[in-house]
């Protein structure tokens, strides 16, 4: 465990280090000046080149990365470029909505999505399958933007159910929060949700037709026992692995529900400094989402070894 | 206890535990109904064990599993199966319930598959006794590793808490027979309980069935292809030929003058030592398994029987006592072998 652990932290690094590399390159390859974005009407050589100095702009690429290792290593996520505010107290801000709504999202699709998959194995070929089939049909082939315009349209503009735009935080009003969050939550776990189902549904028609289940029934069980307690259980592992291999789709759909629900988290917060090629802020929302990636997938693998017996946590590479 | 005595026991056929009587099951598929199993009738005395052989696909799982109202719901079964004179076939869903596991209990061939591998063994035999005897977790699985003991697994205590994975197959097998006789069941059955198992394994295994039966007096009817395990463990034998039973006898009768052609030519099909040592060689049966679905109102063995006649394609041979000085040996053949010599042997003569 303790040899896994370290290939494991060893593993993560790297890829830290690479995305580092990557994201900080990766922007300034875009074309677009932050200090023509920034100097607004005063675009006087001299003004920009100022602009340039006060960032460490005029700095040759290597030092500036170097520089922002430096800096980094410290805790030190700089400062915004567009609005001078220091990186991690705009984080501070926008993680927490992005959070709530990507675990919210996650919750509603996998409870979701478990449940219509267990529905429609058990009820192979009745009217519930075809419901659930159809369903996920479109959950999967609908795009997240315009179901939630659509959702948008008739659920808040029409019949005012939910709230258009805007975000309450939670430890202002726990029920306000909720109304606001709810809507983007379910629009942007629909595909997840869709995913879920799916895979639930076949591993599910596995289980059922198993040698286990046949000696769960021989012992007398009760259909819901032996479907909750033998098949699903053994399912499980496929929702676990959905949900881990999802969650990057899950995190550039956050992106665009936040922007078409107004809510002021991490995604809008990535749009707008891409747009003004707000450099420090790009590198640690891109630096953020990887790591929350690599934990995750961490605690994904935990998981499977807690499920699947079977599955050993092991530092060896066989 | 001698072979002897076992068929002895066996004449003394009293109340039966287990009364199959004229079991068919039938499955609708896209190409018409396909018959499994015809008019099956056995009995299945208290303490006795039955051995039923036949080839793969004669309808002997079906059988078993019908027994307990196992099959899938598309399956149509009529007949009647008594337990301690009451009727299971068409008894309600939950009235099944309370018998499965508590009053007939099942062990499956595969025993790595038949358990459920993200359980701990403790647990899943735990689980008959929590829904049967209304055991709290705790009562079950203390009560758990006593069974486990009773089935011959070492340092049971510590073994109780182990997944299917990190046993051997015969220890699976093992554990498949504790949870089985967990709830005590008057009827156990055995469906190729040792077919997945070494040769040695499977002498364990079949030694703890016979414990069972004589310290628990459990009826055990066991599931096989294999004529070795029957002649090793079975008081009677019941062979199965395409959904039909064909021939039933004390075990030592069966082997020692085999009256229908298949039993005869299954018989001659399997080494004895001696028998065949030298030049003989094993007998096949010529042919095939016939298709189920197709099974004509004749013998259904007479394709590949060496004895077939014009009767044997125009009318089914019943069931009917062979032989002298017995009454429980009974045949479904209009030309059943006169001797015990191989049938086969004798015709190509």
């Amino acid at each position: 465990m303790a040899r896994y652990l370290l290939t494991r932290a060893w593993q993560s690094a790297l890829t830290l280090l690479l995305s580092t590399i990557v994201v900080f390159f990766g922007v300034r390859a875009l074309p677009g000046d932050p200090a023509l974005a920034l100097a607004g009407e005063d675009r006087s050589p001299e003004a920009l080149e100022a602009i340039r100095r006060h960032y460490g702009l005029d700095q040759p690429l290597p030092v500036q990365f170097a520089q922002y290792v430096e800096r980094m290593a410290q805790g030190d996520f700089g400062v915004s470029i567009r609005t001078g505010t220091p990186v991690s107290s705009m984080l501070t801000t926008a993680l927490p909505v992005t959070v709530e709504l990507a675990v919210l999202a996650i919750l509603l699709a996998t409870a979701l999505g478990v449940g219509a998959g267990v529905l429609a194995a058990v009820r192979r070929g009745r009217p519930a399958e075809w419901v659930a089939n159809g369903l996920a049909l479109i959950g999967l082939s609908v795009p997240h933007f315009w179901l939630g315009l659509l959702a948008i349209l008739y659920l808040s503009v029409a019949t005012g159910l939910f709230p258009a735009s805007g975000f309450v935080p939670i430890l202002e009003n726990p029920v306000d929060n909720l109304h606001h969050i709810v809507l983007p939550a379910v629009i942007l776990g629909t595909g997840l949700a869709a995913i879920i189902m799916r895979q639930t549904r076949s591993a599910m028609l596995d289980s059922l037709s198993s040698d286990y289940v046949r000696t769960a029934k021989a012992k007398g069980l009760r259909p819901r026992a032996v479907i909750t307690q033998h098949a699903l259980r053994n399912s499980l592992i496929v929702v676990v692995t959905v949900v881990g291999l999802q969650l990057g789709g899950l995190i550039s759909g956050a992106v665009v529900t936040e922007q078409i629900f107004g809510l002021p988290g991490f995604g809008k917060m990535t749009i707008d400094a891409v747009f003004q090629r707000d450099y420090p802020v790009i590198q640690a929302v891109v630096l953020l989402t990887a790591t929350a990636y690599i934990v995750i997938n961490f605690f994904v693998d935990l998981l499977y070894s807690v499920i699947d017996p079977r599955i050993r946590v092991t530092g060896d590479p066989a | 206890m001698t072979t002897a005595e076992r068929a002895g026991t066996a004449a003394t056929v009293d109340t039966p535990v287990l009364a199959v009587r004229d079991l068919s099951v039938s499955f609708p598929t896209e190409t018409g109904t396909v018959s499994a199993v015809d008019a099956v009738s056995l009995d299945l005395a208290p303490g006795e064990i039955v051995g039923m052989v036949g080839e793969s696909g004669c309808g002997k799982s079906v059988t078993a599993m019908s027994i307990a109202g196992l099959l899938p719901g598309s399956a149509r079964v009529s007949g009647s199966v008594r337990l301690n004179g009451t009727e299971l076939v068409g008894s309600r869903e939950s009235a099944l319930r309370r018998v499965r596991g508590k009053e007939i209990a099942y062990i499956f061939q595969e025993p790595m598959t038949s358990l459920n591998p993200v359980l701990t063994v403790g647990r899943q035999i735990g689980e008959v006794l929590q829904i049967h005897e209304r055991m709290s977790r705790r009562a079950a699985r203390a009560r758990a590793v006593e069974l486990l003991t009773l089935v011959g697994i070492p340092s049971a205590a510590r073994r109780v808490d182990n997944y299917p994975h990190q046993l051997s197959g015969g220890m699976r097998q093992r554990v498949m027979i504790a949870m089985a006789v967990a709830c005590g069941p008057k009827v156990l059955v055995a469906d190729e309980p040792t077919t997945a198992l070494d040769v040695t394994v499977q002498a364990g295994i079949l030694q703890v069935l016979r414990d069972l039966r004589d310290r628990l007096g459990t009826s055990i009817l066991i599931i096989t292809h294999d004529l070795g395990v029957i002649a090793d463990i079975a008081d009677r034998v019941v062979v199965m030929y395409a959904g039909r039973v064909v021939e039933r006898a004390p075990v030592t009768d069966l082997f020692a003058h085999p009256y229908h052609r298949y039993t005869a030519g299954l018989l001659s099909a399997s080494p004895t030592p001696g028998r065949h040592a030298g030049t003989d060689r094993l007998q096949e049966i010529p042919g095939l398994v016939p298709v189920l679905s197709t099974q004509p109102d004749a013998c259904t063995f007479a394709d590949r029987c060496p004895a077939a006649d014009s009767r044997c394609r125009d009318s089914a041979p019943p069931l009917e006592v062979v032989g002298a000085g017995t009454t429980d040996h009974l045949a479904a053949c209009w030309h059943p072998c006169p001797s015990p010599r191989s049938p086969i042997e004798e015709v190509n003569r």
